[in-house]
């Protein structure tokens, strides 16, 4: 049983008959899922009369889209050419230092945060930069960046 | 004395904190006897010294940099005092300022009113001859008229293959048809680029009238504008000045009272680079994986739900209502023969003044990065700058006279791209920075065409490891053949140049090659498997400090006395060489 299923069934009348209307489908159901489950890609091709198969190949093709839980604040750090050549990977390795991440977990035990790594945020004036949800951060270093998490912790 | 004050509040100002500013000046403003209107506006292009404001009062303007809140009550008082101080002071049209230079080569057709208007006002729009342009094509113009002024501009392609934009035009209006569309790509992917993230903030109707135009030329009533997810104010933007264009009748039906219809819609993209590739990004709107397909059959004929269809970028449109207007003779003087107008660049890197520039074609790299550049950043050498992106290449210092033009950038190996310009310096790997491009386009190849999959990742494999010293001579060899089949075999643009970063930093670098493979040596330091590092017995006076700080303990010593680094046990992470007060340790 689906526990947003009321919002869903909005968004998928909403999106009803409309002519590509699978990814912003799914984008509006990640906002509330907060990622796409199994039973949400199942409950969206029924719904929808979509193969699950191409829903899957959708959600599995483009970045945005995630298939496990995400945390409460999502991190961007740009590793794109600026940030790389200014430093990006000592941010990114203080990032998941802070949190305590190590391999390839991305997302803190207590679900606060969730790190990902972006191909360029546009703000390369002043690289390095991250993103926390919806604001960016530029000119960090390994130190400042820490400081600047910390803020979110609480 | 009335003074209007802008603040540049784009996401690059944000970022630098433009929010703080603007609530201080507003707190400022309530108790001040100085009558001030302030206001947002868009990218002032130098994003290296912001938060920027720019200060108007009657003919006198100024920019000012740098800026902390505390800072700002003087500014503005001076200013007011009708002494304006020039500390902080970037641009002035009284003063020498220190930057004035980096204007003083630039022409600003497309972002001409980035950075001076405020983006959400489409008053503001209006009041710089905005829709004049959609008017006068509308009324006075037919379609064929408005694509032959587009074809004797000479305007071609901004998204980076430069291809003459009335020919694509014309491809798609003389398409019989009863449903067309036209699209505007907005999915600037490549890494190091935002030139139109700050025009798609910083001036929304331009892209808007560019569009209607462009629908009203090919017989369109219905457009696009695909934008990357991670551009949420441009998309913000993009929406309100929509519903701004609709109430004014520049969207809709009967626009400006003639028969020409015109709806538009904003796609957010869900992030996969390859969606910036056309035919990969049609099949986005349309709501499937964005996989490139053959062409022909080409947009034009047969695009969007099997549609005809015209896509172009940003910049492309946002330079069609400025030749409507002034037309296609004026445009025509700015650049070279076959290469008409401007460029605009997202100067990035190791570069002093780095930001948002237009400059007319045909000016020479070397004045672009030294002139309106402003150099290298703290005077360091320059090494490389890397044009285009993922599918473009670097330059070193012996290329700078070449010309900014889509002919001349071509010879070089690199392509004129979208406009990313990306500076290094000596402290910069150029094997590390293709490694750095083909892990990113290995990263973005949607698979589809074998040698663009499996090859990049070979190539990618080849350079790390000769990042990691582990590279025989033999690899070059191996790196040239596959570049060429991984070229030859792709479908898309994406395959067809992913080899470009590789191929031109082989050619114009390849010394550096060498000492990775021959010498397991990093000349810049960047790749860490081949760095050591050494604790100075002279400098060291035994703090213990760098002792506590490695993380597998392989720094030994008494305490007071010179420390030791085990060079079997150290994974060369750094920790220490950060740590250390006395400069004791050396990286080489």
């Amino acid at each position: 049983m689906l526990q947003n299923k009321k919002e869903i069934d909005l968004i998928i009348n909403k999106y009803a008959g409309k002519k590509g209307f699978l990814i912003p489908l799914l984008q509006e159901v990640q906002d509330i899922e907060r990622y796409l489950s199994k039973d949400v890609m199942r409950y969206v091709a029924e719904k929808t009369n979509t193969k699950l198969a191409e829903i899957y190949g959708v959600a599995t093709f483009y970045s945005m889209f995630r298939l496990r839980p995400q945390g409460e604040n999502i991190i961007r750090v740009c590793k794109g050419t600026a940030c790389h050549v200014s430093g990006a990977n000592s941010i990114a390795s203080a990032v998941r230092e802070y949190l305590n991440l190590s391999g390839d977990e991305d997302t803190t035990a207590d679900g606060k945060f969730t790190v990902m790594e972006v191909a360029c945020l546009g703000c390369c004036s002043l690289a390095p930069v991250i993103m926390i949800n919806d604001d960016t951060h530029g000119k960090l270093t390994a130190s400042s960046v820490t400081k600047l998490l910390a803020k979110y912790k609480k | 004395m009335d003074l209007k004050i802008k603040v540049g509040m784009a996401s690059c100002g944000l970022a630098a904190g433009a929010n703080d500013i603007y609530n201080a000046i507003k707190d400022y403003q309530k108790d001040s006897d100085i009558d001030i209107s302030l206001e947002k506006t868009g990218c002032i292009g130098m994003c290296f010294a912001e938060p920027l404001i720019e200060i108007i009062a009657d003919d006198k303007s100024a920019t000012y940099g740098y800026l902390k809140e505390d800072k700002l009550k003087d500014i503005i008082e001076n200013f007011a005092k009708g002494e304006p101080q020039k500390g902080n002071m970037i641009l002035s049209n009284f003063a020498d300022a220190e930057e004035n230079e980096t204007l003083a080569s630039q022409t600003r057709i497309v972002l001409r009113n980035v950075g001076q208007i405020n983006p959400i006002s489409i008053d503001d729009y209006i009041e710089r001859d905005g829709y004049k342009a959609l008017e006068k094509a509308i009324k006075e113009l037919s379609p064929s008229k408005v694509i032959a002024e587009i074809k004797e501009s000479g305007l071609r392609g901004r998204g980076g293959a430069g291809f003459p934009t009335g020919l694509k035009w014309q491809f798609a209006a003389t398409q019989f048809s009863n449903k067309k569309y036209i699209v505007c790509n907005a999915d600037e992917g490549d890494p190091g680029a935002f030139m139109d993230r700050s025009v798609l903030e910083g001036d929304p109707h331009s892209i808007i009238e560019g569009m209607a135009i462009g629908a009203y030329a090919i017989g369109a009533d219905e457009g696009y504008i695909y934008c990357r997810a991670e551009y949420p104010m441009a998309i913000k933007h993009l929406k309100i000045a929509i519903k701004q264009a609709e109430e004014n009748n520049k969207l809709g039906n009967n626009i400006l009272g003639t028969k020409f219809n015109f709806k538009l819609h904003i796609k957010e993209g869900a992030g996969a680079f390859v969606c910036g590739e056309e035919t990969a990004l049609m099949a986005s709107i349309e709501g499937e994986r964005g996989m490139p397909r053959i062409r022909p059959p080409f947009p034009a004929q047969s695009g969007l739900w099997g549609k005809p269809t015209n896509i172009n970028n940003v910049e492309t449109f946002a330079n069609i209502a400025w030749i409507i207007l002034n037309g296609a003779k004026e445009y025509n003087k700015y650049g070279t023969e076959k290469s008409r107008g401007t460029k605009v660049f997202a100067l990035a890197g190791k570069i002093r003044n780095s930001g948002l520039i237009e400059v007319p074609m045909g000016i020479p790299l070397r004045d672009v990065i030294y002139k309106v550049g402003g150099g290298i950043k703290n005077n360091r050498p320059f090494k490389g700058v890397q044009l285009g992106g993922p599918s473009g290449g670097c330059l070193p210092e012996s290329m700078l006279d070449t010309l900014v033009d889509y002919e001349s950038i071509n010879k070089t190996g690199a392509i004129m791209g979208s406009g990313g310009m990306v500076v290094m310096d000596d402290t910069t790997c150029m094997v590390d920075v293709a490694r750095f491009f083909l892990n990113f386009t290995q990263n973005e190849s949607c698979g589809k065409c074998t040698f663009c999959r499996v090859g990049t990742k070979r190539m990618l494999e080849i350079l790390t490891r000769i990042t990691e010293g582990k590279g025989v001579l033999e690899d070059i060899e191996r790196l040239e053949n596959l570049a060429e089949n991984v070229a030859k075999g792709s479908l898309c643009g994406l395959g067809q140049t992913a080899p470009n970063p590789v191929l031109t930093t082989l050619k114009y670098f390849k010394e550096e090659y060498l000492s990775h493979i021959e010498d397991k040596k990093c000349v810049a330091g960047v790749c860490t498997n081949l760095l050591t590092y050494e604790i100075n017995p002279d400098l060291c006076v035994g703090c213990t400090l760098c002792a506590k700080k490695c993380p597998v303990s392989c720094i030994s010593g008494a305490v007071k006395q010179p420390h030791e680094i085990d060079q079997d046990q150290c994974i060369k992470c750094g920790a220490c060489y950060a740590a250390c007060k006395f400069g004791a340790i050396t990286k080489s």
